[in-house]
């Protein structure tokens, strides 16, 4: 009874609050006029930088950068002692599955069960989400929405974030397959953390659940089709065939290397290991395996007392200098306006500023398979890009003033700018 | 069936009037047989005390209590004569803190999803208001005698021991018992002996307490409600439990410790409350050996040893905690660096993981440089005297009780074993042993044919034995020798079809053998084993493992955790030259500007400034200097962090600071010197806050509390408050409603509380002390500051109504996400705020949280701070800072001060940090890049002009630990390969606690 109640009023102050505040801003129009940025900075996510240069844009592509441009039809947009960047590439996030984390009846994040490969993120994908703008306007455009329960927990697709609905932000529908290893320690108590964690008898029976079902999966993606589908294996057909590839969410270093040597027996083609907090141990097994990782949470406190108080700080940088390719990624949706001083805190952290930079665009873009059109400023790529006035992955001098989408120009409205205003305005009145 | 019961009865009172003394109360069934029970042990070596032993002495026994200890070799008429040539016997060993013999203690449900929490005492009848507390309980009614435990006990030399039952904080009084058997009325020497304590909740099943804090508030309470009781309180109602408090604290008080900080936990009640605790410790003491001795404690020392870890794989080892390494070596030491300290203590069996293993321990003890004086002292006279029994134990002098063990060597040697232990004069053998010497080489004749029989081993009296032809030719050989009769075996030859030839035969006076026995053929024989004289070459088998020199040992660490050192850091005199400093004063930021700091104060601000020989000049060229960060709500280095009680006033967060989490270190690297460590938000009002400095390295919680703070109380609003993901609480207040009226209550009642107090001018019972009510008038009368956590304006508005009706001020809105809607409100209230920069929708409250509502409180002249609430972001409070110029163009200078001069502002230390001002404390960091930028990282903070944090120290602390663990490494997979067992190692998590956290212990 009190439980009924208590959701029941959770609701209706949810639905109280949506009512009162304004609404997420519209979907920009498609874009109809060229674009011309004169005079920035221009950082292409390649890892050049074009000082005082001009890019152009039209019908969502890159049309020109370099110094010189010009064409009537353009509208020409100032944005001297400014900087350009691709927009920022947001991967395995729950960004527009999660509106508010403790309300459970608003976020579409975990299903039940241990095996749901079948399970498509993208359906669940709210673009009226009122956290999406806030994350847009920190220059994060494109992202990749993932389910998060159980074992095998669906399929992610990759949109972008100023869409009237999810058909209408695909950018990639069904791009991979999310395979939560299981953790080799589990925690004493909840309530009592610093009691430490135990050595889960468990993992070896979830990693032999995992080995059947891939198994399994892959026996049955070379049958014939049969008439009612086996949905969860039908689901994983892609692994197999190299059209989806498989992200193992997984940070200790020998999971790692186990989870890798098992998928690939079963002959699954891509693979991509995100979280990764103990890659840096095992990196030449990485490199020689040719894997790439989204490092979730840069800014994450360190696992073991003697660890370097900075070793979350600098895995980036040591992964990178042993070869191997990284994207970032947050692993809080609300707090996902922050990816870019992820970017920052690794410079800080040995990381040189472009490589950085395309570790949320680039890097990230190109684990992902959507490099051909997002991720860098190319002639011919997508217009999906930003304008900030100073440098943006420092929260000091980061203020983006505009961004772009596949050429079109972005309301940077939110929900925050927005109850900022009204109270700014009550206050100076 | 009925007939098999009757014999046993009748069985066990045999036994029992058998076996025991002055139980002439007792009717038996059969004519009584009360033997003295007088014996006359010749020949041994008798300790008589830790430091007096005799030689050859001869020690008389009678009706359980020792008559004589000395070198006459006359036995006594009419005394038994047992002859212990050789061997030693010392006063039997006593535990100071034993369970024994207690029933078990189950652990209160107190806490279920499922169901409602308990908020009162599940006791129904007329004792305490809180189940913890038990007083009431006596162990000596508790008592029943459990064999198994018993001999387990005597087998490690123990002849008695105090026990009680471990549940709750006050925990009744304990009997004084042997390891007897017999009936209770005979094992118990003494009822009532102490009266025992412990930080622990036990079998209770009321909702609070459930933190260390708790316990201490508890207890506190319960100390001065007894005296209040026992001064007239009792005319208010009846209360068992209060009055059997108070009729026990005549008695020894026994302290039952966690670790070393519970230690100096329960030393902080025992100094408010004069009392003097024996406290049962825990083998770490020698971590904070400065601490312990400014209050010289009488100790109970388990000598419990980490077990090694599974470091073999060098991935999986690197989840090896550094300090669990450390632990693992230097825990052996424990005991040596207390008596060398001059510490008193006593060793107890208890704690341990098997009892078999305390002998074994023991002796690592003393090679490890434990005297062997004190380490009976310790098991003998020092537990005896804890226990007020030095009259009747811990020594073998004549009147004493006959507890005492046999043992075949030296106690602390490796071939002292405990063969007998006497408790009450009777005997209890361990081990069978004689005077046999059987070592040696026989000549083995049977019938006519000659062999060797030889034996090995390094029980003289029951060796290995082996037969041998022709002197070299070893027959497959068998023999059981048992109460002067031999059984021997053995092939006939060496081929397959051997027969056995077996043999009966006794030994006679001189040594040697002779017997009956069957040859191969059946037929009987005869034969006779006589001993070679010149024999005794006892091959000394001398498999001693390497033993261990001093030197190979670590050295303590301060604080005991990773990122501990050798040496604590010391204050210096400091010269920061040619930097750019953020003074947070009317001159701003200061270019090419130095800074001079002398004990531990900032001297001078300015250029070209001088410094003498001693003075350490650092170059700040290019570098910016600011004050310390300062985290206005965190909740690091502690213990615990929330309580349950609705009004949570009387916890105070002091009593759980744990200097050894290297979260403090982390904070230190991210230009952190000083925090609030805030109560959690479980409660409308929450504990007393603790504002400590990171003076990482000091292991005494004490010396990082902020000297001269004010004091500071945690409230909380909303969801947490009203248990919103609890479904089944029924706790009031559920709503924001109820909330309010929690408040008016509170402060209602004390107000009229204090005013109680105040009046009482010594006519009739005095108002009782109330903790929980005494810290709401202290903010009644501006004595102490709230830092209140809240989200929503509604809650925020109703806040400071409350507070206006009382006449006080909120000092603090903690969190305060929506304080932007209410800036206005606030700033006229006098409130400040303190709050997370960019935060927002991880619940329904904080669904309106902005990332401009910093700079929109401030616009309004609120003093607004920047908190973390989160150790990693406390890290990087000066990033969150920043965030306000991003979102809502605040000045440079301005966003710095909410992480450094406004907090010291909000928490009334602004006098003392929180800017770069000449008289100043010198807590400040000097950052490698502008203290705003992402790029810049504290090259070094200090604190109290102590460098706590440098870049370069970073480094060297990190490479001493690899070589460290390195060391480490090699000495476990030693001591593996040496037999150790080792268990696999899992990554120990840290204290990363938040305010939600409900911390139960």
């Amino acid at each position: 009874m009190k439980k009924t109640y208590y959701i029941f009023s959770v609701i209706c102050g949810l639905l109280l609050t949506i009512t009162a505040s304004a609404q997420v801003p519209s979907p920009a129009k498609a874009q109809n006029k060229g674009i011309i940025l004169k005079g920035g900075e221009i950082h292409d996510g390649n890892g050049n930088v074009f000082p005082n240069a001009t890019i152009a844009f039209n019908e969502g592509k890159i049309t020109f950068i370099g110094n010189n441009f010009s064409d009537d039809s353009y509208e020409v947009i100032d944005i001297s002692g400014q900087k350009v960047y691709p927009g920022f590439v947001l991967p395995t996030s729950e960004l527009g599955l999660v509106e508010i984390e403790a309300v459970s009846a608003s976020n579409d994040n975990y299903e039940t069960g241990k095996i749901n490969p079948e399970v498509r993120s993208v359906i669940a994908f709210n673009t009226d989400s009122h956290v999406i703008p806030t994350v847009r306007s920190n220059g994060v455009l494109v992202e990749q929405v993932m389910p998060k329960g159980g074992i095998f927990s669906g399929r992610s697709s990759i949109v972008q974030l100023d869409a009237w609905n999810w058909e209408d932000a695909l950018i990639k529908e069904n791009d991979g397959q999310h395979l939560h290893w299981p953790s080799k320690y589990y925690s004493h108590s909840w309530t009592s953390p610093e009691k430490g964690l135990i050595i889960s008898k468990s993992y070896h029976q979830q990693v032999a659940l995992i080995e059947k079902t891939l198994m399994d999966a892959e026996a049955y993606s070379q049958g014939k089709p049969t008439a009612v589908p086996d949905f969860p294996l039908e689901a994983m057909r892609g692994l197999f065939s190299g059209e989806e590839q498989l992200f193992i969410h997984v940070d200790e270093a020998k999971s790692i290397v186990e989870a890798i040597q098992l998928v690939q027996k079963y002959n699954i083609k891509k693979v991509v290991i995100v979280g990764g907090a103990d890659a840096w141990l095992v990196t030449d097994f990485l490199k020689s395996n040719n894997i790439s990782i989204l490092m979730t949470d840069v800014h994450r406190l360190p696992v073991r007392e003697q660890d370097d108080v900075d070793l979350p700080y600098k895995r980036a940088k040591m992964l990178q200098d042993a070869g191997l390719t990284i994207g970032l990624t947050h692993s809080s949706p609300s707090n996902s306006r922050n990816l870019p001083f992820y970017a920052g805190t690794v410079v800080a952290y040995g990381v040189d500023k472009e490589d950085a930079l395309k570790m949320i665009t680039s890097n990230t873009a190109q684990i992902l398979g959507i490099d051909d059109q997002y991720g860098s400023l190319q002639v011919g790529k997508s217009a999906t890009l930003i304008v900030s006035q100073g440098d943006v992955l420092d929260m000091r001098t980061s203020k983006i003033i505009h961004a772009f989408i596949d050429g079109r120009q972005l309301d940077l409205n939110n929900k925050h700018s927005m109850l900022y205003k009204k109270f700014k305005e009550k206050y100076d009145e | 069936m009925i007939k098999l019961n009757t014999i046993g009865v009748v069985l066990f009172l045999i036994y029992s009037c058998f076996n025991t003394y002055a139980q002439e109360t007792f009717t038996i069934n059969g004519v009584r047989d009360d033997r003295s029970n007088y014996y006359a042990i010749t020949n041994a070596t008798v300790h008589i005390s830790p430091s007096e032993k005799l030689e050859n002495a001869t020690l008389v026994i009678k009706e359980g209590k020792i008559i004589s200890v000395n070198k006459s070799t006359s036995v006594p008429k009419g005394a038994a004569e047992i002859n212990a040539e050789g061997k030693h016997i010392y006063a039997s060993f006593i535990d100071a803190n034993s369970h024994y013999g207690m029933p078990g203690v189950k652990k209160g449900s107190f806490w279920s999803w499922s169901k409602p929490e308990n908020i009162g005492p599940q006791n129904p009848k007329a004792y305490n208001a809180n189940d913890a507390i038990r007083a009431n309980n006596n162990a000596a009614e508790l008592f029943k005698s459990d064999s198994k435990q018993a001999e387990a006990m005597r087998k490690i030399g123990f002849g008695s021991a105090l026990t009680y039952l471990p549940d709750g904080v006050a925990r009744g009084t304990s009997a004084l018992v042997t390891f007897g058997k017999g009936r209770a009325n005979t094992i118990i020497l003494e009822n009532q002996v102490g009266a025992h304590y412990a930080f622990d909740k036990g079998s209770s099943a009321q909702m609070y307490p459930v933190s260390t804090m708790g316990y201490v508030a508890l207890l506190r309470q319960t100390y001065y409600d007894a005296q209040w009781y026992a001064e007239g309180g009792k005319e208010k109602f009846t209360d068992l439990t209060l009055e059997a408090f108070n009729a026990t604290q005549s008695y020894p008080q026994f302290f039952d410790t966690k670790d070393i900080f519970d230690l100096e936990r329960a030393a902080k009640v025992a100094k408010e409350f004069n009392k003097r605790y024996i406290y049962v410790g825990n083998g770490d003491e020698y971590q904070d050996l400065v601490t312990l001795k400014q209050f010289q404690p009488s100790l109970i020392v388990p000598i419990s040893y980490p077990q090694a870890l599974n470091v073999t794989d060098p991935i999986d080892a690197m989840n090896a905690p550094f300090s669990e390494m450390k632990h693992w070596e230097l825990a052996p030491s424990n005991l040596a660096m207390l008596e060398k300290e001059g510490f008193s203590f006593a060793i107890t069996a208890s704690k341990l993981p098997s009892k078999s293993v305390f002998l074994k321990n023991l002796r690592l003890a003393v090679e490890r440089g434990l005297s062997e004086e004190k380490a009976l002292e310790a098991l003998t006279v020092t537990p005896a005297f804890y226990m007020n029994a030095s009259s009747r134990l811990g020594t073998l002098e004549p009147g004493k009780i006959a507890n005492f063990i046999i043992t075949s060597d030296n106690i602390f040697s490796k071939d002292g074993k405990v063969l007998e232990n006497w408790v009450r004069g009777h005997q209890y053998i361990i081990e069978k042993w004689s005077n046999d010497d059987l070592l040696g080489n026989y000549a083995l004749k049977v019938n006519n044919d000659t062999f060797t029989l030889k034996t090995s081993g390094e029980n003289p009296s029951s060796p290995k034995w082996e037969v041998s032809v022709n002197d070299s030719t070893k027959l497959e050989s068998k023999a059981t020798f048992h109460q002067g009769m031999i059984t021997l075996s053995f092939a006939s030859d060496t081929t397959k079809n051997a027969r056995t030839i077996r043999l009966s035969g006794w030994k006679d006076k001189n040594g040697n053998f002779s017997g009956e026995g069957k040859d191969t053929k059946g037929e009987w024989i005869s034969w006779t084993a006589v001993k070679a004289v010149t024999t005794n070459d006892k091959v000394e088998t001398t498999k001693k493992e390497k033993a261990e020199s001093a030197n190979e040992l670590g050295e303590v660490i301060y604080p005991f955790s990773a990122y501990g050192s050798t040496r604590i850091a010391q204050q210096e005199d400091i010269l920061i030259t040619n930097t750019t400093v953020w003074t947070n004063e009317n001159d701003g930021i200061l270019e090419n500007t130095d800074v001079l700091i002398k004990e531990g104060k900032i001297i001078k601000i300015g250029q070209g400034l001088k410094a003498n020989k001693k003075t350490r000049v650092i170059d700040g060229k290019g570098k910016h200097l600011t004050a310390g960060i300062i985290d206005e709500h965190s909740h690091i280095a502690l213990f615990s962090v929330n309580d349950v009680a609705v009004m949570s006033s009387m916890v105070r967060m002091e009593d759980v600071v744990n200097p050894n989490d290297v979260d403090i270190y982390r904070q230190l690297a991210g230009g952190v010197t000083s925090a609030q460590l805030l109560h959690g938000s479980a409660n409308p009002i929450g504990g007393q806050s603790a504002i400590i400095k990171m003076k990482w390295g000091h292991t005494n919680p004490e010396e990082l509390l902020f000297p001269n703070a004010k004091p500071f109380i945690k409230f909380a609003l909303g969801e947490n408050v009203k248990r919103s993901s609890w479904p089944m609480s029924h706790r009031f207040p559920q709503t924001r409603m109820g909330v309010e009226a929690v408040y008016n209550d509170g402060f209602a009642r004390a107000k009229a509380y204090d005013k109680a107090q105040k009046e009482y001018a010594g006519q009739g019972p005095k108002p009782r002390k109330d903790l929980q009510l005494e810290a709401l008038a202290q903010i009644l009368n501006d004595e102490r500051f709230i830092s209140c956590h809240s989200y929503v304006q509604s809650e925020i508005n109703m806040l400071m109504k409350v507070a206006e009706s009382f006449d006080f001020r909120v000092n603090t809105f903690t969190h305060i996400l929506e304080g932007y809607k209410v800036a206005d409100k606030m700033k006229k209230h006098g409130a400040g705020a303190s709050t997370f920069s960019d935060w927002w929708a991880y619940k329904f409250e904080v669904y309106e949280a902005i990332p401009q509502n910093a700079a929109l409180m401030a616009d309004q002249g609120v003093t607004v701070a920047i908190n973390s609430d989160d150790s990693e972001m406390g890290r990087r409070l000066n990033q969150e800072a920043a965030k306000s110029v991003k979102y809502a163009n605040m000045s440079e200078e301005e966003a710095l001060k909410m992480v450094t001069l406004n907090p010291a502002k909000l928490l009334r230390i602004d006098d003392q940090v929180g800017s770069i001002k000449v008289g100043k404390s010198a807590d400040v960091v000097l950052w490698t890049d502008h203290p705003l930028s992402i790029y810049a990282k504290p090259d070094y903070t200090m604190v109290d002009g102590t460098v706590y944090f440098s870049l370069e120290k970073d480094e060297q602390l990190r490479k001493e630990m690899t070589v460290e663990r390195a060391r480490l490494v090699t000495k476990m997979q030693e001591a593996i390969k040496n037999g150790a067992k080792a268990k696999d190692v899992a990554p120990k998590i840290n204290h990363h606690m938040h305010c939600d956290h409900l911390h139960l212990d």
